[in-house]
């Protein structure tokens, strides 16, 4: 089998764009990676896109060429994005083909997610007696694991004002202005114990990125990074995931303990190793959660990093450099691939103003999305 | 607001999700006869063992709160209540007898008060819909502040 080298990265930016549609920002995406990668369309031999509200990804053949490549749309809720890269590293690792492109973008309209019933394999009562939000399941979580590990609830704060100076320092971030802990943690109680800026917003933007075979990525780029695993797992019973309407009495690992265990594995690094991660950070709780979850650190370990700046782009385990999920929104199609293209730029030492000191070699991001899905990747130089 | 737990189960939201025993709303799940894994709703199939061997199974009245949270903003459709008949409700996980974990809405005169670990009871809930209706539903309560189940 042979390594996978992302050679080329595009990205439009994330927010809201009135008069352009989620499908023209996809092209806008996929014309940056090609050009990047310095190879046109019509090298590309195979395609992975996903969308949520925008439309099938492949209409983007419409717009970049009709090629008659193999062109899958991927449907997997928040974790599109990373499944679509997953397919994409799992057809040039088996040999099948040499370069291929995975694209992400979406379109959302404002307001909170609004997920069918029925798509998850619930009744409508479901959502008729309010309870069909990726919301409130968020913070029962969160809830839940404050209590179990006796953390403070302040450290919600101090995650999202990361994440919001962070975006400040990223041009395509959505929310670049800087905002106190003070104003986060006083700001409209959505889902106790989960503020307003405690959450990320339904968004818009998109992500592509051209993959390759490691043992030809020179004829692209002097700076190949090699995506040296990419694990997509899916829930177990006894997991808490969201749109659950009973949880079993005792708890399993979650999808995202056993991808990233998973993905470290395969990639023979550790994640003591990671010197830049992005994980996914739907609201802040999740990336108190998803610290742990991940092996990035152990239960209770969190306090620390994050109070001691750690987790900020100059400490030991930045997290979240551009901004994550909080200062970007979250389009689903494209989510999970702004985390890679991120890492690319981390790993080429190009990320500008947000460039994390000191040359960072391996990097790691994680998505999750409903109804309990996740994906992992180990990045390196 | 209906608050008793005996009722008639045609009239509930979803009758599949509900049963009497003794002329008391329980409600239904299913229990695996293999590996004894208990499910909300009742479903033919277990999400543990993979076994088909599963037999609908009436769920314990009372319980203790496991998580929970309250919803600040109104839903969108289907949530029937989405509009001026708005009012905030809190959710959560009551864990019934160790059995199993079932998503509720809570119903409670003091939505600060609510605390892990604290016992709270079956009761039907009556949601006033926008066109309205109103949709009967299941939820719990703090133990106590149902009069035993029967207010």
């Amino acid at each position: 089998m042979t390594d996978v080298a992302i050679v080329g990265a595009g990205i439009h930016p994330f927010g809201r764009t009135p008069g352009r549609s989620g499908r023209e920002q996809g092209a806008f995406a996929a014309r940056a990676a090609l050009a990047d990668a310095g190879v046109g369309w019509s090298d590309i031999q195979f395609a992975f896109g996903g969308s949520d509200s925008a439309g099938n990804a492949d209409a983007l053949v419409a717009d970049l060429g009709l090629s008659g490549i193999e062109f899958v749309n991927v449907s997997n809720g928040c974790a599109t994005g990373g499944s679509a890269l997953a397919m994409a590293e799992r057809s040039i690792r088996s040999g099948a083909y040499d370069v291929g492109i995975a694209i992400g973008f979406d379109k959302h309209p404002p307001g909170a997610f609004n997920a069918e019933p029925a798509q998850y394999g619930l009744g409508d009562w479901y959502g008729e007696t309010g309870m069909m939000l990726t919301t409130q399941f968020f913070a029962m979580k969160i809830q839940r694991y404050l209590h179990e590990h006796d953390m403070d609830p302040g450290l919600l704060s101090l995650i999202a004002a990361k994440a919001y100076r962070n975006g400040a320092l990223n041009p395509n971030a959505w929310r670049r202005t800087p905002m106190s802990v003070e104003e986060i943690a006083g700001s409209t109680m959505v889902s106790d114990p989960l503020t307003k800026y405690m959450f990320c917003s339904p968004a818009e933007g998109a992500v592509a990125l051209v993959l390759c075979r490691a043992d030809i990525a020179h004829r692209f780029t002097t700076k190949p990074v090699i995506l040296r695993s990419c694990v997509l797992r899916s829930r177990r019973y006894g997991t808490f995931e969201v749109f659950s309407p009973a949880l079993a009495p005792e708890r399993t690992a979650g999808p995202t303990t056993d991808a990233a265990r998973a993905a470290f594995e395969q990639a023979g690094i550790g994640p003591d190793d990671v010197r830049v991660a992005q994980i996914q950070d739907t609201e802040s709780g999740a990336e108190l959660m998803h610290m742990v979850e991940t092996g990035l650190c152990a239960h209770g370990e969190q306090a620390g990093l994050i109070i001691d700046g750690q987790t900020e782009i100059g400490g030991r385990l930045p997290i979240n450099t551009d901004g994550g999920c909080l200062a970007n929104g979250e389009p689903i199609g494209a989510s999970g691939l702004r985390q890679v293209h991120e890492n690319v730029l981390q790993l080429r030492g190009t990320a500008g103003p947000r460039q994390v000191p000191g040359d960072p070699k391996v990097a790691f991001t994680h998505v999750y999305g409903a109804p309990g899905i996740s994906a992992c990747t180990v990045m390196t130089t | 607001m209906n608050r008793s737990a005996t009722t008639d189960v045609a009239a509930l939201v979803e009758p599949s999700l509900f049963t009497t025993v003794d002329g008391d709303l329980s409600l239904l799940g299913s229990a695996c006869a293999t590996c004894a894994t208990v499910t909300f709703p009742a479903q033919a199939s277990c999400p543990r063992c993979t076994g088909a061997d599963v037999a609908p199974r009436a769920l314990p009245r009372e319980g203790t709160l496991w998580a929970f949270t309250v919803q600040r903003f109104a839903p969108k459709a289907p949530y029937v209540a989405s509009g001026a008949a708005f009012v905030p409700y809190a959710v959560g996980y009551v864990n019934l007898g160790d059995e199993v974990l079932v998503e509720s809405r809570l119903v409670t005169g003091d939505i600060a008060s609510l605390r892990i670990g604290q016992a709270v009871a079956l009761v039907v809930e009556s949601i006033a819909a926008d066109d309205g209706e109103s949709i009967k539903t299941y939820a719990f309560m703090p133990a106590d502040e149902t009069n035993g189940g029967r207010r």
